[in-house]
């Protein structure tokens, strides 16, 4: 950076500089402060510092929450309708619960294929082994025995290079799943640009009124199609961008111009797994929530995780003795993922290890209580008492 | 709010004297605010200016020390609420718990685990920080001893009691070592007060769940002149951990937004209390410390005490420490180029990856560790994994050319075969386009790459 863009870029804050009751341009400031001015203006400036003493002096007597308020507010967006029971999400008015308890718990939705995918790791594998030829049973053990809210039914047999299973296959995959559970439904397709939005399409058909997140809108493949099936079929849309607050934006824009409200979009920032770039993941989704709470029209729609890429990670799949057994590390590093990005402000994960489920919803679940209403046990003595 | 630069240009002398190094003073002043440069290297201030200077540069949470020398740490430091405004410094010690009761030999072989355990990840070593003893045993004369055999650790220490007079007993052993303190409550302040004082160690305030309380016993320490104080507003599990991360950011957030110096100090997280009446088996239970621990360094713990030792419940808190206190300021990226792998030849293989630090360091290790023979050629990806480049754009045909042409490759090996990624498979054709080599898409885990370099290339 050079003086100049240095200067410049310290200006942008400093437009203008307060002074107690008045107020004048910084240029002005300094080159035509008189002397006699600038004695009033310290002055001034004095009685203000004596004013600010004797007041911290009294404010430090009590304590104060530090409560904020927020002008701006997350949209709520239901999904499911028709013969699923609908679940929602967002609504938020502030960032944390001491502030205003969250008006929906946190979502976890279960990922299902329409493959048997053998490429699933073990630890996952061997709670679903009996029902993967099925997507409908399988969908079924996720809500059954797991307790999953929703479901994510992955058309991944529709790539070109995997099944290229036809859009009315795939139409009817979604039937077999909405058949089997009545808890609303995740729309993935294989991640074909240019198959994916025929895929959607189809499926978006099939599941007419039952309000399904169409996975996913992105600015790589034909996102006008994809709107024009949620809006057609009344489904919402996960608006996908690659860790840039821009980028989403610029989609959020298209996609409302195609005539989906902020209730009917869900953001997916994209989440990087723990270790290989959770931290650009972090900033960009708390810069999401926070500029939602300040008033950005174009970023106030719940987001969405795709917690499972944790099960990218080598660290929670590979074989290696010095690390420990996969079945413990690998559900750990899906927890850690999603709760960091449930702590930043995600609203629904996709995830796929039952344990993961579980303990990332114990904890989402007390975002809806008020601060200080839970029974908490007595630690005043854990120095002795820890075992 | 973090101060600005303009902030701490109008203290400076103004003369752009250039001895700091920097051009100018507002130059100075910009590196001072984004704590690039220290204060020290202006010789033009008074002793008032300096220290009205270092007062606005003081970071919004103390900086601590636990322990001493070698054995140092440092606690909290951090100026923002979010690390995308600066970065947060001195990443949160983890130290692990140990009981004053135990046997010998177990005692012995626990602070060895706690010594010796280690991860490497893109090429740095992370390890565990410290030690707290624990006077579960309530002697005061067995804290003692045990403390004396924690003496010839090389790692710092943190004395856990709250009884006065065990406090005094462990102090009259390792005072001088700068443990801390933990801790003073509500029933034992004044001594504890005055044992932080006479051996001048930092101390912890335990008081659960009450920030008002917690205010007021802060003022307490503070009118006592005693300035190295730890907020440990109590660690809750289970349900409570709502509350507990409620008042971890207020605590946070009163001391960087309103500056109430009651609050300006570092918080205490101790995930070990998963342990405390864990219904729970072993592996159970550790997975859960680690999600508590997960939750706690996310929101502003700036040191936490840990119970479970098993490597893969420490990994994952290991590798979450050290991504949230990367510099978002600097690109985590190795430069890019030809590296070169064993024993070359000019038909040695051509391997292609990306210049992410965690990318490179993991295809590093898996040449080193498969004992490969090969060239890796090093694409500038601005730092992106190889997934995340291919989306944006940086992954392409054009970039691998200009790359093999600055390299030189085409000088070392006869060969025209390039190894990708699997991940970068959706860009083989157009590397082929643009490079003229033939393109062998290699495996999607660069644990494979050693074997495939072997058999296939």
């Amino acid at each position: 950076m050079d003086k100049m863009t240095q200067l410049l870029k310290l200006l942008e804050n400093t437009d203008t500089i307060e002074l107690n009751e008045f107020r004048m341009d910084f240029d002005e400031l300094e080159l035509h402060l008189m002397p006699a001015i600038q004695q009033v203006v310290q002055q001034a400036q004095k009685q203000v510092q004596q004013a600010g003493i004797v007041k911290e002096a009294m404010l430090a007597e009590e304590f104060k929450p530090p409560i904020y308020d927020y002008p701006g507010e997350v949209a709520e967006v239901q999904l499911g309708a028709g013969t699923r029971k609908p679940v929602f999400l967002g609504g938020q008015k502030a960032l944390y619960r001491f502030e205003e308890p969250q008006p929906n718990p946190p979502v976890v939705t279960f990922d299902v294929f329409d493959i048997p995918m053998p490429g699933l790791p073990r630890p996952i594998r061997e709670h679903f082994e009996d029902v993967m030829e099925h997507p409908g049973d399988w969908a079924k053990k996720a809500v059954k025995d797991f307790g999953a809210n929703m479901v994510t039914i992955h058309l991944i047999g529709t790539g070109p290079k995997v099944m290229d299973k036809t859009p009315r296959q795939a139409a009817e995959d979604i039937e077999e799943v909405l058949q089997a559970v009545d808890v609303p439904l995740v729309i993935g397709a294989s991640g074909d640009p240019q198959k994916d939005p025929i895929v959607l399409e189809a499926a978006a058909a099939a599941a007419e009124d039952e309000r399904c997140l169409l996975a996913s809108a992105n600015l790589d493949l034909d996102y006008r199609k994809v709107a024009k099936a949620a809006v057609d079929y009344n489904h919402a849309v996960l608006s996908w961008a690659i860790t840039d607050i821009n980028m989403q934006k610029t989609l959020n824009k298209y996609l409302m111009k195609e005539g989906l409200t902020q209730n009917d979009i869900v953001m997916d920032p994209t989440t990087c797994a723990l270790g290989y770039g959770i931290e650009f993941s972090i900033d960009v989704i708390t810069r999401t929530r926070l500029a939602a709470l300040k008033g950005d029209t174009d970023l106030q729609m719940p987001m969405s995780s795709g917690t499972t890429n944790a099960w990218g990670s080598r660290e929670a799949w590979m074989k290696k003795e010095e690390w420990g057994p996969t079945d413990y590390r690998g559900p750990i590093w899906e927890i850690v993922t999603g709760l960091t990005m449930m702590l930043c402000g995600v609203d629904i994960f996709m995830m796929l290890h039952p344990q993961s489920v579980k303990m990332l919803r114990e904890i989402g679940e007390t975002f809806t209580k008020e601060y200080m209403t839970t029974e908490v046990p007595d630690i005043s003595n854990w120095v002795t008492e820890l075992e | 709010m973090a101060v600005t630069a303009m902030d701490v240009y109008r203290l400076l002398p103004k003369t752009n004297c250039a001895k700091c190094g920097e051009a100018s003073c507002m130059a100075f002043a910009t590196k001072l605010s984004e704590k690039e440069m220290d204060l020290e290297l202006c010789t033009q201030l008074a002793a008032d200016e300096f220290d009205k200077l270092a007062d606005l540069l003081a970071p919004a949470v103390k900086e601590i020390t636990i322990g001493k020398g070698d054995k140092a740490i440092i606690v909290g430091g951090d100026e923002v609420l979010y690390r995308y405004e600066l970065t947060y410094y001195n990443q949160t010690p983890l130290v692990i718990d140990i009981a004053d009761d135990m046997e010998d030999a177990a005692f012995e072989e626990r602070v060895k685990i706690i010594e010796d355990t280690q991860f490497e990840r893109t090429g740095e070593l992370l390890t565990l920080d410290a030690i707290a003893i624990r006077n579960k045993s309530g002697d005061a004369s067995k804290f003692k001893e045990a403390v004396e055999k924690l003496k010839k650790s090389k790692l710092a220490l943190v004395l856990c009691s709250f009884d006065a007079d065990a406090m005094k007993a462990a102090l009259e052993v390792v005072g001088d070592e700068r443990p801390l303190i933990y801790g003073a409550t509500e029933n034992n302040i004044e001594q504890m007060a005055s044992l932080a004082l006479e051996y001048d160690c930092p101390i912890a305030l335990f008081v659960p769940n009450d920030l008002e309380k917690m205010k007021e016993f802060s003022r307490t320490l503070r009118a006592k002149g005693i300035t190295d104080i730890i907020l440990d507003p109590g660690t809750y599990v289970g349900d409570g951990i709502g509350d507990t991360l409620d008042d971890f950011v207020m605590i946070r957030r009163l001391a960087i937004e309103e500056r109430d110096e009651d609050f300006r100090f570092p918080i205490l997280g101790i995930p070990a209390l998963t342990w405390l009446n864990s219904e729970e088996d072993e592996v159970n239970t550790a997975i859960k410390e680690a999600t508590i621990a997960a939750t706690l360094i996310n929101k502003y713990a700036d040191i936490m005490i840990i119970h479970g030792t098993e490597i893969w419940e420490l990994i994952p808190v290991l590798t979450l420490r050290q991504s949230i206190f990367t510099d978002p300021r600097k690109p985590q990226a190795v430069d890019a180029g030809v590296y070169e792998f064993g024993e070359l030849n000019e038909d040695s293989p051509v391997a292609l990856t990306t210049n992410f630090a965690l990318t490179y360091y993991t295809v590093e290790g898996d040449l080193k560790s498969g004992k490969a023979n090969g060239y890796l050629l090093v694409l500038d990806t601005e730092g992106r994994a190889v997934d995340v480049a291919v989306a944006g754009g940086q992954f392409n045909g054009k970039a691998v050319a200009d790359l093999i042409k600055e390299t030189g490759i085409e000088d070392k090996v006869k060969t025209r075969k390039l190894v990708i990624p699997g991940l970068g498979a959706p860009t083989s054709g157009e590397i082929e386009d643009d490079t003229g080599w033939e393109v062998i898409v290699g495996p999607r885990d660069s644990s494979a790459l050693s074997d495939f370099l072997k058999d296939k290339v």
